[in-house]
């Protein structure tokens, strides 16, 4: 059965959007949604160290991200600069520092379109195993932080007088958000992972009134935008992630008519 | 003052951070059933005091000694985002587990028990703080650090919701640690004034401070003309309410 491409690809996107939806309901509650971005731009340098250094893409991946999300607390601690400059900076520097040693890899036949954009087709047994196990350790983290991180999201300093040390959990949930586009990297593309993480939580948003309901909803939200994508994707010939991604628009889109209605 | 009502005593505490001191040479302590107030204008260092006696700080000047670990704190400011859907009873278990008893409980104290089920977002100003307020008190603090907790409430809600603080105090006989920019309305529910302006600079029961030569200095003459008129109104209205009637017979 896992040499079925379509089933290996399902195993996967239900695995990735188990994680998507309770860590995109807090970057929604965090405003992170640019940070998110800035993390998956950095991915794509983690890519290129990893093919060039022949180590494990994931592992590369989470290493650079992990990098630039202990660098971005760094900076805002030493500098003046406000929170979306730091961001656009290390965004940007990653990923133009990603594409000038691209350019020394000519020689190396490497598919950016799928790093881009994600690749179903090449997701085998491995990167199940390692989006599997991968994504119960941030689970099982994030389910150990999530009083102190949900506390600290609603606020800060009530968080911090009452003794649930904001700033680590704060720093766990970073690491946490580097794993993620580790490991997902390979299914959405570094492009729409962003995309991934927020939209099903705003369709969430949009039909729940506390915070459990709105991580369950987003969590269905996002298997619905895996299978529908999935099914689609593999009738019409279209990448995976960016058709993921578009029924998770839609999902949102049909979610708006009901904000009004009492749930 | 009995020693082993002690709750929170800060000796000769001063915070110096990027090159000036934000709060120098404060002495308080909390104990139990009392309500201790700190004044003083923006920027004065009251947050910076009240953290200090939190214990917030690792790199301050002089001693705090901390005798209790049950502490609540009710936050200056507090916005909900519209992403954000939280209840109330979501709010009342934020930082702790609950009982549904002391969840009701707490929200009856505070007149709010109706609310239980509302969106955060559609409280009015008052209601705000009467939720704060229950959340800080479900699990029965010791200590209670409320950082000026009328915002965003009129004159009479002001003076109703420090009605409750003061009743707050009563019945769960717990220290309270309040910050005020204003003394005549906390008048009546306070025991102890710390008037700050960087450094205490007075400090004694809330007629003493409202007569000293400092205090008039630095919020002008007519506030205490203020608080005068204030006292005099009331002196009768709080018959039994302890301290104050009794200085001002």
């Amino acid at each position: 059965m896992f040499d079925d491409f379509l089933f290996r690809a399902l195993i996967a996107g239900i695995g990735i959007a188990l994680v998507t939806g309770p860590l995109g309901c807090f970057v929604v509650w965090r405003r992170l949604s640019f940070f998110g971005d800035t993390l998956a731009h950095s991915a794509l340098l983690g890519v290129i160290l990893s093919i060039s250094f022949d180590i494990n893409i994931s592992l590369s991946i989470f290493a650079v991200s992990s990098l630039v999300a202990l660098i971005l607390l760094r900076l805002q601690n030493t500098t003046n600069l406000s929170g979306d400059a730091l961001l656009g900076l290390l965004s940007h520097s990653s990923l133009a520092i990603g594409l000038v040693v691209l350019g020394f890899l000519s020689f190396i036949r490497f598919d950016i379109m799928g790093v881009l954009f994600g690749d179903i087709l090449s997701v085998n047994v491995n990167d199940l195993i390692i989006i599997w196990a991968g994504g119960a350790i941030i689970l099982f983290v994030l389910w150990l932080i999530w009083k102190p991180l949900f506390a600290s999201t609603v606020n800060y300093e009530l968080a911090e007088a009452e003794g649930m040390n904001p700033k680590r959990v704060n720093a766990i949930f970073t690491i946490l958000l580097a794993a993620l586009i580790a490991i997902s990297i390979k299914m959405v593309g570094l492009l729409l992972i962003t995309g991934m993480l927020i939209i099903p939580c705003a369709m969430a948003r949009n039909l729940s009134n506390n915070p459990k309901q709105m991580v369950i909803l987003s969590i269905i939200g996002g298997l619905l935008s895996v299978f529908i994508g999935l099914y689609a994707s593999f009738e019409i010939n279209t990448s995976s992630g960016p058709t993921i991604v578009t029924v998770a628009i839609i999902l949102f889109i049909l979610s708006l008519s009901k904000i009004r209605k009492k749930y | 003052m009995i020693d082993n009502d002690l709750l929170v005593k800060v000796s000769d505490a001063g915070l110096y951070k990027n090159g000036k001191w934000l709060v120098k040479g404060v002495n308080l302590n909390i104990t139990k059933g009392k309500i201790v107030t700190l004044i003083g204008p923006n920027g004065s260092g009251k947050t910076t005091t009240a953290k200090i006696a939190l214990g917030l700080y690792k790199n301050i000047e002089g001693t705090v000694e901390r005798l209790t670990n049950k502490i609540s704190y009710v936050p200056q400011k507090v916005s909900i985002d519209w992403t954000l859907p939280v209840r109330v009873i979501d709010f009342m278990v934020l930082t702790q587990d609950l009982q549904d008893q002391e969840i009701n409980d707490a929200l009856n104290l505070t007149g709010v028990e109706h609310l239980k089920n509302n969106n955060l977002r559609e409280l009015s100003g008052g209601e705000f703080q009467r939720v704060l307020l229950a959340r800080a008190i479900a699990k029965k603090p010791d200590l209670l650090v409320l950082d000026e907790p009328v915002q965003g409430v009129d004159f009479t809600g002001e003076v109703e919701l420090y009605a409750l603080i003061k009743k707050i105090s009563e019945t769960l006989q717990c220290g309270i640690l309040l910050i005020s920019h204003d003394l005549h309305v906390v008048m009546s529910a306070t025991d102890y004034v710390v008037c700050l302006n960087g450094h205490v600079c007075c400090s004694g029961t809330p007629v003493a401070v409202a007569q000293n030569k400092e205090y008039k200095e630095l919020f002008g003459e007519k506030s205490s003309q203020l608080l005068s008129l204030y006292e005099h109104e009331h002196d009768h209205v709080h018959d039994s309410d302890g301290n104050i009637v009794k200085e001002a017979k």
